[in-house]
């Protein structure tokens, strides 16, 4: 204050350009790094009062969304792919063109085994999927509504969670013998354990200013469930979700891989066993593709599902 | 009936023994946090259709005192007997609508019952918002989201409403506006009604009794004789926010104070400068004036 105002009078050669607004500058309108000595600050000033200005601010949020853009990297990626290939920078031997996994990929839709492969695949996934979920987001209720299931279920599940499921595999082939249902297992225990883990966060996280709602509105303990909690809880369930799929193609490929007669997985073992580069990369492609769709799936009906939030992303 | 830790009792009374004019009584209300009681021994007593207002500063135990009769305070330890109203509504500094529920939702969440949307929209028309039915509540106004609030209060009947300081968060003209909103809605449906706040003005503006909380216990209990709508002009208003302020401590400086304000303020005082009433009748008149 008393510096600014001690200022005041040492302005000179600019002050007599305009004098009238100079008698008494508010001296909280002259910015601080301008009060260096020698500095003219209220020419400054002046000059900002009468800028006109235009257009709006700098956006710090990443603008709207260009539909069907995130299929760019993908695109990007073959078409790199396609151009060291075309040019003989790849050895077939190693890394088969486009155009060769492509007539693989036809050749095989025309026997049918790349069919029949896909669809014990898909079958296992979704089993998986279908059950890992549904047991993830009942433990994440059961442990985040009662102390009880807190104490029985999140510590159990926490030292779970460290342990790969994929390396309960030799317990699972014990048990449950190298079936479809071992496959099925494993592949939900992957799911169920990333599901339960989201979901119970973002359950625990809702506030507790609404919790106290809705004993005021003397909600049942169902009723409260189904308002409160879950509508609650899905933000952190997608992201279960999501990692879940993923998940769940993980363990697909590693559960193909035991003494499978059947599968994507299994059609690319034996691939790799006569050394066919291009059926071995239709299989990845089939993997990418059906990995990208259900993400791509799981993410609308996020959106549709979140459509209350408004969030950085839009 | 609900009985909490520490023996506290409830008991509804409809339309019971000594429920006829009587809407909350509290009797020896004990509430503690620690070692520390925040309502010691609290006597108060609340008539039906009754409009109160209670001040206090922070810390005084107003909104402990609110959460006890809203039967809200789980696991608080304390003793003594509260007796409220079957319906009760309350509600809450923040709108706390639901974010994922639209507004009609939000106003219908936990009202049972055939008919109870359409009761809804009645609600969400009378506080000024109809046709928001679908709206998400992030697409309203601060006010209007209080606005909805205030529907989900109403439309379940409300016997008493306890008001957590509701229009603390509102900008000045919109808290003007729910000012009013909130009194033609209670002189329509008529609830006994607890409003918590911090704001004098709006305690005299709006009550027609005014309670301060200190140290645990009422400390003044002051019945507001002033036609309403009221205007904060008028030199009756400026008395009575006077002497509440005085109450809370708050001491004007001489020049801007009409009448000395009296070193102890007593429980119950009847205005000095209007006419006795009917209402007064039964208070010793204050010769102060």
């Amino acid at each position: 204050m008393t510096e600014a105002l001690s200022r005041t009078p040492t302005v000179a050669p600019a002050a007599q350009a305009e004098p009238a607004a100079q008698v008494e500058p508010a001296p909280e309108a002259v910015p601080r790094a301008e009060r260096a000595p020698g500095a003219t600050p209220v020419p400054q000033k002046v000059m900002r009062g009468s800028t006109l200005v235009r257009g709006t601010r700098r956006r710090l949020g990443p603008g709207r969304a260009v539909p069907f853009a995130r299929l760019l990297g993908p695109v990007l990626v073959v078409a790199v792919w396609w151009a060291a290939s075309a040019g003989r920078y790849l050895d077939p031997r190693i890394l088969s063109g486009p155009g060769a996994v492509a007539s693989t990929a036809v050749d095989l839709i025309r026997s049918g085994r790349l069919q029949d492969n896909m669809e014990i695949s898909l079958q296992r996934a979704g089993l998986g999927l279908l059950f890992g979920v549904l047991s993830g987001v009942l433990l994440a209720v059961a442990a985040g509504l009662s102390r009880v299931g807190e104490y029985l279920l999140d510590g159990t599940l926490q030292v779970k969670r460290a342990i790969p499921s994929l390396a309960l595999l030799p317990l699972m082939i014990l048990w449950l013998g190298i079936g479809e249902e071992m496959k099925v297992v494993v592949i939900a225990l992957g799911v169920a354990v990333v599901v339960y883990v989201n979901t119970y966060a973002s359950l625990t996280g809702i506030d507790s200013k609404y919790v106290e709602l809705a004993e005021s509105l003397d909600l049942g303990r169902w009723q409260f469930i189904r308002k409160v909690v879950v509508p609650g809880a899905l933000p952190g369930f997608f992201v279960g979700l999501r990692l879940g799929v993923t998940s769940s193609w993980l363990g697909l490929v590693v559960v193909e891989q035991v003494n499978a007669s059947k599968g994507l997985g299994y059609m690319m073992f034996q691939a790799q066993q006569y050394a066919q580069s291009d059926v071995i990369i239709v299989g990845l492609v089939c993997y990418g593709i059906f990995g990208f769709v259900s993400d791509a799936v799981v993410r609308s009906v996020e959106r549709r599902a979140l459509s209350w939030r408004r969030t950085l992303a839009g | 009936m609900a009985t909490h830790a520490g023996g506290l009792t409830a008991d509804h009374h409809p339309f019971g023994a000594d429920g006829g004019s009587v809407a909350v009584r509290t009797s020896r209300l004990v509430r503690g946090f620690g070692d520390r009681d925040v309502l010691k021994d609290l006597d108060l007593t609340l008539a039906r259709g009754e409009f109160t207002a209670l001040l206090g500063r922070s810390g005084s135990g107003k909104s402990t005192l609110l959460r006890a009769i809203a039967r809200l305070d789980h696991g608080v330890a304390g003793s003594g007997e509260l007796s409220v109203p079957e319906r009760v509504s309350l509600s809450f500094q923040d709108s706390r609508l639901l974010p994922w529920m639209r507004v009609l939702d939000n106003v219908v969440l936990g009202v049972r019952g055939p008919g109870s949307r359409a009761r809804g929209a009645t609600a969400l028309a009378e506080v000024g918002l109809a046709g928001r039915e679908r709206s998400w509540p992030h697409e309203l106004s601060g006010g209007e989201q209080q606005r909805a609030a205030l529907a989900r209060a109403l439309v379940r009947d409300p016997e008493l409403l306890l008001a957590d300081e509701p229009f603390g968060a509102l900008d000045a003209l919109t808290r003007i506006k729910m000012h009013d909103l909130l009194r033609e809605l209670y002189e329509r449906h008529r609830p006994a009604v607890l409003l918590v706040t911090h704001d004098v003005d709006e305690a005299v503006e709006l009550a027609d009794r005014v309670l301060v909380l200190e140290d645990g216990r009422i400390a003044v209990d002051l019945a507001v004789d002033l036609p309403t709508p009221r205007s904060r002009r008028d030199a009756c208003f400026q008395e009575y926010r006077d002497l509440l302020l005085a109450a809370l401590g708050v001491h004007q400086p001489e020049a801007e104070r009409p009448v000395p304000a009296p070193a102890a303020v007593p429980v119950s005082v009847p205005h000095p400068a209007r006419p006795r009433t009917d209402h007064e009748e039964t208070k010793p008149h204050d010769p102060q004036g």
